[in-house]
C-alpha cells in the first residue's frame, strides 16, 4: 500500500511510535526510526529485522539542528528522499502553572513542537520537488481539551495543529498533506505513570471503555500516509475512544 | 561558458518550474506579474537555480530576483557557472 516510499518516525523505540514504525513497515514503507540513545536505536533496528521491515534505527536528538541534518543526509545516501514523515518524538514535564520552572516550559516547547519545524522544513524541499508527501503529526487530546499540569503540553500539542493547518495551506498545491492525529489516552510507558485511580478515572470518561493501543494509533497514521487518505489535508484525526468528540 | 548559454539554461528552468512556454519567457519578465508565479513558485524558482548553478542563494538575496534578467545577473555576478 504505500510502496517502497521512506518513511520516517521520530520516537520510534517504544510506545506509540514503535507502533507506528512497524505498522508502516508491514504496509511496505522502508522505515527508519529515530531515538536519542543508541540502545533505543539497536532496538528499533531489532524490531524493524525481526519484522523483516527494511531501513534501521538512527541515534537521533531532535533538540539538534545539527542530528536532524545529519540523519537526513545518511537517509537520503542509504534510501533515497523521505516522501512520508511522522513527528512523534514527545515527552511531558507535567507542573501546575504556578510551579513551573522554565526550562519545564522550554523542554517541552522544543522538544515537541520546534522539532516539528525543524523537521518539516528538512523534508519539505525534496517534497515539493517530488510533487508529493506526507507528514502526519502526533498531537493530542490534551491540545484540544486541555488538562490541569500540562499547560506546556498542551501549548505544544494545539501548537503542532495550527501548525499543521499552516502548513498544509502552503503546500496543498505541492500535492503535499500535513495531518495531525490527537490520541487520547494511550496505554504507553507516558500513561502508565498514572496511579491506577487516576487511570480508572480517565476511563469513566472514555465511551470505549478503556485506554487506547498504540496499534490504534498507528493504524490511523498508515491511512493518512496511504493513497487512501489524499483528499484529506489540515485535518487533525482524533483517536482516543470517543473522550472528545469533535 | 557564454553568457548566452546561462542566459538559455535559465529561461528553461523558468518555463519548466512555472508552466510557461519557453518563448514566453523574456529577460524582462517579471516571474509574478508577467508569468503568474506566486510565492512558493518564486522559492522553488530559487532552489532550482542553486542546484542548476550549484550554489546557495542567501534569503536576502533571493529576495532581489524578481526577473529573469536579475536572475541571469545574479548569476553572472555569483558563481563560476
Amino acid at each position: 500500500m504505500l510502496g517502497t516510499q521512506v518513511a520516517l518516525v521520530t520516537g520510534a523505540s517504544r510506545g506509540i511510535g514503535q507502533a507506528i514504525a512497524s505498522e508502516l513497515g508491514k504496509h511496505g514503507a522502508i522505515v527508519i526510526g529515530t531515538s536519542t540513545t543508541l540502545n533505543g536505536a539497536e532496538t528499533i533496528n531489532q524490531y524493524l529485522k525481526e519484522a523483516q521491515i527494511k531501513g534501521m534505527g538512527l541515534v537521533m536528538d531532535v533538540n539538534s539542528i545539527e542530528q536532524i541534518n545529519n540523519a537526513i543526509e545518511t537517509i537520503r545516501k542509504t534510501f533515497g528522499e523521505i516522501s512520508i514523515l511522522v513527528n512523534n518524538a514527545g515527552i511531558t514535564r507535567d507542573n501546575l502553572l504556578a510551579r513551573m520552572k522554565d526550562e519545564e516550559w522550554d523542554e517541552i516547547i522544543d522538544t515537541n513542537l520546534k522539532s516539528v519545524f525543524w523537521l518539516s522544513r528538512a523534508v519539505l524541499r525534496s517534497m515539493m520537488k517530488a510533487r508529493s508527501g506526507r507528514i502526519v503529526n502526533i498531537s493530542s487530546v490534551v491540545g484540544v481539551t486541555g488538562n490541569p499540569g500540562q499547560t506546556n503540553y498542551a501549548a505544544a500539542k494545539a501548537g503542532m495543529i495550527g501548525f499543521s493547518k499552516s502548513l498544509a495551506r502552503e503546500v496543498g498545491s505541492r500535492n503535499i498533506t500535513i495531518n495531525c492525529i490527537a490520541p487520547g489516552f494511550i496505554d504507553t510507558d507516558m500513561t502508565r505513570s498514572l496511579t491506577a485511580e487516576q487511570q480508572q478515572n480517565l476511563i469513566q470518561h472514555i465511551p470505549l471503555g478503556r485506554l487506547g493501543r498504540p496499534a490504534d494509533i498507528a493504524s490511523a497514521v498508515v491511512f493518512l500516509a496511504s493513497p487512501a487518505a489524499s483528499y484529506i489535508t489540515g485535518t487533525t484525526l482524533h483517536v482516543n475512544g470517543g473522550m472528545y468528540m469533535d | 561558458m557564454e553568457n548566452t548559454d546561462i542566459e538559455q539554461r535559465i529561461k528553461k528552468i523558468v518555463a519548466e518550474q512555472l508552466g510557461v512556454n519557453e518563448a514566453d519567457v523574456k529577460n524582462e519578465s517579471s516571474f509574478v506579474n508577467d508569468l503568474g508565479a506566486d510565492s512558493l513558485d518564486t522559492v522553488e524558482l530559487v532552489m532550482a537555480l542553486e542546484e542548476e548553478f550549484e550554489c546557495e542563494i542567501p534569503d536576502e538575496q533571493a529576495e532581489k530576483i524578481n526577473t529573469v534578467q536579475e536572475a541571469i545577473d545574479y548569476v553572472n555576478q555569483h558563481t563560476s557557472h
